[in-house]
């Protein structure tokens, strides 16, 4: 165990001084560590948002939801198809996962009911029970369109925060359903959850103006239209505002190409624009109802309902309604980032503010700089001349535990630093192990030489055992949870990889350098 | 300088000898435990309850009495209120609100407006911390599956590379270790989050590793020593790592202890847990773990060479 070869020192030595050059950048200021010429390495530690400040949320895309809205589609659908075949129904309805219809006289309908329903979507299941017809979306269809939902809103997320102005958000999908939203240096995220909270589904549609109110309240309402609040606007008792408006829609958000908050007679209001297809069909609706009403209806409620004046035909327009100036910069701000496919719910948020996290990294830095001091001076009192071998590898794996989380962007939290603190103090345990039996092989009569030589050689199989057994709980720790507790497997787990290395290496190559210059005939051990 | 020792070179306790009386303390201390975590319980957190946790720092001394009696006027159910490192440092805790994820995020907006309310306009938000009903009881599982896995695995690992004495002896002293862990938890009622399961499972990793090292030098002198009483090996294996036991356990002390007086009051609780879990480790690993294997007997004949790449450092 003593004989180093050449290539072997170089080795040792050439990882020493890489894990200097990984880690240097941290002790620059950020602006100099960038500018760095390329073929230096200028990764700084990434910090958790526990320690720089930050939101968290986790969110959950509903898309059942979606589901929903298919299925309802389907029953439209349904409808329409036997009507037009003049097939007798009746039972026309979904639940949460199928539509149902039973036909009046499946005797002579089924067939060709089952092949008009059938020819509506291919991915459909068509069972039919002596008249009762039941649609089911395949798994392959349903999956295929809970995956595209969920790309969809990350991608719709994605594009609402960009907007906001954040800076180097993180926003990932997380399993099936859900999207990871991290924000550093937002420690108040309520704007931004108002902005996730709105699908924004944007509609313009006529008031339907053959209903009044009062019959729709009563139960007349005809197929076409529906009852909608007012998203502001109250009566004298309080309740929302009612409009009758059709169902069919006139133009939808996703014709949208721009959107922003301006003002008009003193009043916050958005400006928008339609691409062409848009543009096109405003203008023909316009210009046949000049004199109606249309609404602008947002996520099912009426932003405002104004008379059509004129044909508006070069796609330009404003909202007006009761905006703040905040209100419109939002509006503007969803309108351009597109609506979300389904609403987004929010599962876990965690924030910390700036100055916490400040505070954290202070206490952090304060710890784990006292807890290596006592654990370098304990070393050194304890083991002499050898302790202070052990002392230079302890420093060197605190350097390349630094290095090592630079360059693979390791995100560094408290528990994180915990685990450094932690790692220092364990990381001697090889050399203990090793000085320990050095100490009992000297006992024994050996020379200084076979001494040493025993002591790693012995050693070693226990430090390898014990060693793997914290670095499966070190990778249990990984698996745990998000955010700061991971950050303590990382640290743990990579601490325990360096420690390895300094106290078995690199301890061996300085005290066999010192024995073959020295030749001493005692150990100071 | 001449090197400190801090165990005398040739001890010779008689560990094992006075066993019966460790399992009893061991036991009782079991028993306690469990009657602890049975009749107080867990001061359970955020993170496996869901709930709502914000800490606020207050424009000067903060007035508990008055912010308790707003916040409690809510109607949001419990809410906790205490100082948190320093007087105008507040931690708030909403217990869950019926309902789904919805309701919790209302009612964190009525937390903030009713405190902003209170006039106290320089109200700032360290932390708030919302954890939905999922998301707690996900934590909840993936909690317990990770301190299971990490016992079972570390089983496996110890069978692997030692004979299946060994590997009974060592999680049953795990079990014990985060048995008593578990106990201090209800005792101290200190919150019991996910970062006490990284304690726990630290603790797991710490116990382990200190049970291999004394196991390594039972199974070395067995190889050793082939006609010496069981009783005494083991006194003798003991001893002869006691040096290093101590001495990793201090370092390792050492260590925790700066994180705890200094690391701030958010880790406070884990790094205490971990500094109960190095004590409660180092003392299963000496008087717990070595003699248990007294009872199950390993086997001594020795194995035969092929086998013996684990003691080639002979």
């Amino acid at each position: 165990m003593l004989h180093f070869s050449r290539l072997k020192i170089n080795l040792i030595l050439g990882l020493c001084l890489l894990g200097f050059l990984f880690a240097m950048p941290n002790l620059l200021d950020e602006d100099v560590a960038d500018q760095l010429p390329d073929w230096l390495p200028h990764k700084q530690i990434s910090l958790g948002l526990d320690l720089q400040g930050g939101s968290h949320l986790l969110l959950e895309v509903g898309v059942e939801t979606v589901v929903r809205e298919r299925l309802n589609a389907l029953v439209d659908e349904t409808r329409v198809a036997l009507r037009g075949a003049r097939i007798g129904y009746s039972g026309l309805g979904a639940d949460a996962t199928r539509v149902s219809v039973t036909l009046r006289n499946p005797g002579a309908d089924l067939e060709q009911a089952r092949d008009l329903l059938r020819a509506i979507d291919r991915n459909l299941l068509v069972a039919d029970d002596s008249g009762a017809i039941t649609l089911t979306l395949s798994e392959a269809a349903l999956s295929e369109m809970r995956d595209s939902t969920v790309t969809q809103s990350l991608e719709i997320v994605r594009r609402r925060i960009d907007e906001t102005g954040t800076r180097e958000p993180t926003i990932q999908r997380q399993g099936k359903e859900r999207i990871l939203v991290q924000l550093p240096g937002i420690d108040d995220p309520d704007r931004i959850k108002k902005i996730l909270g709105q699908t924004a589904k944007l509609t313009f549609r006529l008031v339907d103006l053959n209903t009044s109110v009062a019959d729709a309240v009563a139960g007349r309402m005809p197929a076409g239209s529906e009852l909608l609040e007012d998203a502001e606007d109250r009566d004298a008792s309080g309740r929302p505002i009612q409009y009758v408006v059709r169902k069919r829609i006139m133009v939808s958000g996703e014709n949208l190409i721009d959107a922003q908050p301006t003002f008009q007679d003193n009043q916050p209001v958005v400006a928008f624009s339609f691409d062409p297809v848009g543009a096109r069909k405003f203008g023909d609706v316009t210009t046949k109802n000049i004199g109606r009403p249309f609404a602008i209806v947002l996520d099912n409620k009426v932003i405002s309902a104004p008379v059509i004046r004129g044909a508006i035909t070069g796609g330009r327009g404003i909202i007006s309604g009761n905006f703040t100036v905040s209100g419109a910069t939002d509006l503007a701000l969803l309108l351009r980032a597109g609506a979300l496919p389904a609403p987004l719910t929010i599962l876990e948020e965690r924030s910390v503010g700036p100055d916490l996290g400040a505070d954290s990294v202070r206490a952090g830095k304060i710890a784990a700089v006292l807890g290596l001091t006592l654990v370098l001076v304990f070393m050194g009192i304890c083991y002499g001349l050898f302790g202070l071998a052990a002392n230079i590898a302890l420093l060197m794996n605190v350097v390349l535990l630094a290095a090592a989380l630079s360059a693979l962007q390791a995100t560094l939290t408290l528990p994180g630093i915990a685990g450094i603190v932690l790692t220092i103090g364990m990381a001697v345990d090889a050399n203990v192990l090793v000085f320990e039996r050095i100490r009992e092989e000297i006992a024994g009569g050996r020379t200084p030489f076979s001494s040493v030589d025993a002591g790693y050689r012995r050693a070693l199989t226990t430090i390898i055992d014990s060693n793997v057994t914290t670095f499966i709980a070190a990778i249990l720790l990984f698996g745990l949870g998000s955010g700061p507790v991971k950050g303590f497997g990382v640290t743990l787990a990579i601490g325990i990889l360096t420690s390895l290395f300094t106290s078995v290496m690199l301890t061996r190559l300085i005290i066999v350098t010192w024995l073959r210059r020295t030749r001493p005939q005692t150990l100071p051990i | 300088m001449k090197p400190l020792r801090l165990v005398p070179r040739n001890t010779t306790f008689r560990f094992v000898s006075l066993r019966r009386m460790f399992y009893v303390i061991s036991i009782a201390a079991l028993i306690v435990s469990a009657g602890l975590f049975f009749t107080r319980g867990l001061n359970l957190g955020i993170d496996f309850l869901g709930g709502i946790m914000i800490e606020a720092k207050t424009n000067g001394p903060a007035d508990l009495g008055a912010m308790r009696a707003e916040l409690g006027g809510l109607g949001l159910g419990e809410v906790t209120l205490q100082e948190f490192g320093a007087p105008d440092d507040v931690l708030i805790r909403v217990a869950r609100q019926p309902g789904g994820e919805k309701e919790q995020q209302v009612a964190v907006a009525r937390v903030k407006q009713a405190l902003a309310a209170m006039g106290r306009g320089d109200i700032s938000y360290r932390r708030v911390e919302f954890v939905g009903p999922k998301v707690s009881a996900e934590l909840v599982e993936a909690g317990i599956t990770a301190v299971i896995a990490a016992v079972f695995l570390m089983l496996l690992y110890i069978w692997f590379r030692f004979e299946w004495q060994f590997s009974i002896g060592a999680v049953i002293a795990l079990i014990h270790d985060v048995g008593l862990t578990m106990g201090m938890f209800a005792l101290t009622q200190f919150e019991f989050n996910l970062a006490s399961i990284a304690a726990i499972l630290t603790i797991v990793g710490y116990s382990i590793n200190d049970t291999v090292v004394v196991y390594d030098r039972v199974r070395e002198n067995l190889r050793k020593y082939k006609t010496m009483p069981l009783d005494e090996l083991a006194n003798l294996s003991l001893n002869e790592t006691l040096s290093r036991t101590t001495m990793t356990s201090l370092t390792t002390m050492l260590a925790l202890l700066a994180l705890y007086f200094f690391g701030g009051e958010v880790i406070e609780g884990f790094v205490f847990a971990m500094m109960f879990g190095v004590v409660v480790g180092t003392y299963s690993s000496i008087f717990i773990a070595v003699a248990l294997l007294l009872e199950m007997k390993p086997t001594r004949r020795a194995k035969p060479d092929t086998d013996a790449d684990a003691t080639k450092a002979d």
